[in-house]
């Protein structure tokens, strides 16, 4: 039996994605690893002195700053001659890493650290409460982008941090889903045999965010996949390696089971912008070749 | 002895400490310490890892990250990227990380301004920082090396940063005799963790810690602060014990036995006190000197002491809390409150860079006297030289 | 209370917070059907359900009662029984 490295007794919801995602992260990247994380859900959640869900070195400073804490992880071991002591890997929130971290974090990537960054993408500052990033896909309803009489919600695409660490060059971009876990351990794994900055996004719905009951994080997760809304693919060096075909399934079926997303089914104009996230999910099949 | 910039015998120092990681980011006047230390590492004299970071705030963190991990840190910086910084100064104070930075004191923005003050580093002293102030160039690179000493003692645990006054002191060349390598190797030996981040024993840090016990922990790094007055006053005698230099512990005097004013400050200033002083003591006025080479913990029992004899004291501030009066003023008079003290003036002077002269501290001098004569203080703080608005 | 160094903590310490008390339904696994394929062990946010010969347990002093096993079980076999008092 494989240890657990991520522990129970944490404090997450009950079926909390993030932590899913944690626990997958560290079968794939086993235990000779130090994990810098910065504020968000899953830091508060797995410890709370003086407690630890980490069997792992584990270290949060602050929000925006965890690739440059990293950085200074990965440069230290070097320097003292331990370097194959320890993986470094960070593993934050959407909110941490596409929105406040990102200055840091693209300081890492270009710098050419021997990183892995793992953002787990929930789409909203869930440990505030669940205020909008700009991971917040279109549409959603959260506590500072609320559907209103005038409003559909937040009004912009998600942000495509993939995309953004692309540019930078490196050696590996990958996206992936709790739901499918094997895939998130693979690349896992593959990331961190890769020597310099790797960045991997991994889906991780939000039961408490987004509105559903716990027990379906992983099929609103496949959901978000097989709509392509989330696609799956990996990159080496700004070029697109692989894609995870789909059997398409139209936006609504996501949709429909979330409640940030109910009021496109309630308001008047709803069906508009219900066309206009299909269009968003027709986008992506196209630019990926997603349809099996 | 070899005359160099300022820039260049802190750069030295730090070199001698053989600090594992170095964040660069440049801003000025500090970047003639970061330029320096990268020509080291260009040239193979030192054998650090040198981060090109993308801003201050990064800089600590790369600082905290290594540091965690159980390497010697250093970065400098100066007024915005103090500023920039500020959480991140907080953050490695909590985690009881030894980092060493220098800052070379400037003023802070609107309006901008890249000339000298000590804005910067005041507006953080309640962040668990050691700071120590420079007078001039020898001293701000040998404090450097006591600097590692202090932090790294396992009943200290907590970063210092050293200041030294922007363009005054880091672009100002004079001579300096720099530490012997194999001195500073004896003295200050590598940086032995008490704990740091290892898959051998895998400790979580930086948890949430709730109502319950953060008073307590805050209360540790207080209780540290406290403690690092006794080794800093060791550390400087120590080193003086090897090196022959010695500028004080917490505080240092200049004239003050016999002297009815004294004139209290922080950093270079203090070498144009001096000399107004001698000045001054051959007009036949006894006036002296108490500098304040430690300003985080405050070592407020050695100025009450200090100034116990004097009749008056003239406390200059490069810096202030706007809407009361400069910092350094509002702690010795708190430190005084119980002790049946001298007079106390407070002046604000020398800010984004205006020359503070020998006329400057004479009349300020000239201002204690006065009041020591009538027995009372006209103005409790007041701005030096201020034009007509 | 002795406090560590900047609020250290030692690894896995969590253990100590049995939170099988915060469940309202509770997954019983059937023996019988069970395949022993291990995606409720997978996808189980606690980490709490393990392999025992080749059939699966749930540690019931950490499962939360989420419910993904059950609904994610390619079996059926495990169903959420409500607890009782």
């Amino acid at each position: 039996m494989q240890e657990e490295l991520f522990a129970p007794g944490h404090r997450g919801c009950a079926g909390c994605g993030a932590a899913i995602a944690a626990r997958l992260i560290l079968k794939g990247s086993g235990k000779d690893v130090i994990i810098v994380s910065p504020t968000g859900c899953l830091e508060v959640i797995s410890s709370p002195y003086p407690e630890s869900a980490w069997k792992v070195p584990w270290i949060h400073s602050l929000f925006e700053n965890a690739a440059a804490v990293a950085s200074g992880v990965e440069v230290a071991l070097k320097s003292l001659g331990r370097k194959d002591e320890a993986k470094v890997i960070v593993i934050g929130g959407d909110g941490a890493t596409i929105d406040i971290g990102i200055g840091a974090l693209s300081g890492m990537l270009e710098r050419g650290h021997d990183i892995t960054y793992i953002c787990y993408d929930n789409e909203a500052y869930m440990n505030t409460g669940i205020q909008r990033s700009s991971s917040t896909p279109y549409g959603a309803s959260t506590t500072t982008s609320p559907a209103g009489k005038v409003s559909f919600g937040e009004n912009r695409p998600k942000k495509n941090l993939p995309a953004i660490a692309a540019a930078h060059g490196i050696p590996y971009v990958a996206t992936a889903s709790i739901a499918y876990p094997k895939d998130v351990i693979k690349k896992v794994k593959k990331a961190i045999s890769i020597e310099g900055p790797k960045y991997l996004q991994i889906h991780a719905p939000c039961c408490t965010g987004w509105g559903f009951d716990g027990s379906k994080t992983i099929e609103i997760g496949r959901l978000a996949v097989e709509t392509a809304l989330f696609p799956i693919y990996e990159s080496t060096e700004g070029k697109v390696t692989s894609v995870k075909k789909v059997k398409r399934k139209p936006v609504e079926e996501y949709l429909k089971a979330q409640r940030r997303f109910s009021h496109l089914f309630k308001i008047e104009g709803g069906e508009e912008e219900l066309k206009k996230i299909q269009d968003i999910a027709d986008s992506n099949a196209k630019q990926f070749g997603l349809d099996q | 002895m070899e005359i160099m910039e300022g820039s260049r015998a802190v750069a030295e120092a730090v070199k001698a400490c053989r600090p594992n990681v170095i964040a660069a980011y440049p801003i000025t006047p500090q970047t003639h310490i970061v330029e320096e230390i990268a020509r080291m590492v260009a040239d193979g004299e030192l054998a650090s890892e040198y981060v090109r970071v993308d801003s201050e705030h990064s800089a600590m963190s790369v600082c905290v990250g290594a540091s965690a991990t159980g390497a010697r840190t250093y970065t400098a910086t100066t007024s915005q990227g103090m500023a920039l910084m500020h959480e991140v100064l907080f953050n490695a104070a909590g985690l009881r990380l030894p980092i060493v930075m220098t800052a070379a004191n400037r003023s802070l923005s609107a309006p901008i301004n890249i000339w000298n003050d000590q804005q910067d580093t005041v507006s953080e002293r309640d962040s668990g920082w050691i700071q120590l102030y420079a007078e001039d160039t020898q001293e701000a690179s040998d404090m450097i090396i006591q600097a590692y000493k202090i932090a790294e003692d396992h009943d200290i645990l907590l970063p210092v940063m050293v200041g030294m006054d922007g363009f005054i002191l880091t672009h100002v060349h004079e001579p300096v005799e720099l530490c012997p390598q194999e001195k500073v190797d004896d003295f200050l030996p590598s940086y032995d963790p008490a704990y740091y981040l290892t898959p051998k024993n895998p400790l979580s840090f930086g948890t949430i810690v709730y109502p319950s016990t953060y008073t307590e922990f805050r209360y540790m790094i207080h209780e540290a602060m406290k403690r690092a007055e006794r080794k800093i006053i060791d550390v400087a005698s120590d080193f003086r014990d090897k090196f022959g230099r010695h500028y004080g512990g917490l505080i240092d005097t200049y004239e003050a036995e016999d002297a009815e004013v004294l004139i209290m400050a922080m950093g270079s200033v203090i070498g144009t006190a001096k000399d107004a002083v001698d000045e001054l003591r051959s007009d036949g006025k006894k006036v002296g000197i108490v500098k304040v080479r430690c300003y985080r913990p405050f070592p407020a029992e050695a100025i009450s002491e200090a100034v116990k004899n004097a009749k008056a004291i003239a406390v200059l501030d490069k810096n202030i809390s706007l809407g009361y009066e400069g910092a350094l003023y509002t702690d010795v008079k708190s430190a005084l409150y119980n002790e049946n003290g001298p007079l106390a003036l407070g002046f604000i002077l020398g800010l984004g860079g205006r020359d503070i002269t020998k006329n400057t501290i004479k009349s300020i001098a000239e201002k204690a006297q006065k009041a020591i004569k009538s027995g009372r203080v006209e103005k409790d703080s007041e701005f030096v030289d201020v034009g007509v608005l | 209370m002795k406090l560590s160094i900047g609020a250290m903590v030692e690894p896995g310490s969590t253990r100590t917070n049995k939170t099988g008390s915060w469940r309202t339904f509770k997954p019983i696994i059937d023996v019988e059907a069970c395949i022993g394929c291990g995606t409720c062990s997978m996808f189980c946010p606690e980490g709490t359900i393990y392999k025992v010969a080749d059939k699966y347990t749930i540690d019931y002093d950490y499962c939360k009662g989420c419910g993904i096993c059950a609904h994610e079980c390619p079996v059926k076999a495990i169903e959420m029984v409500m607890e009782e008092e």
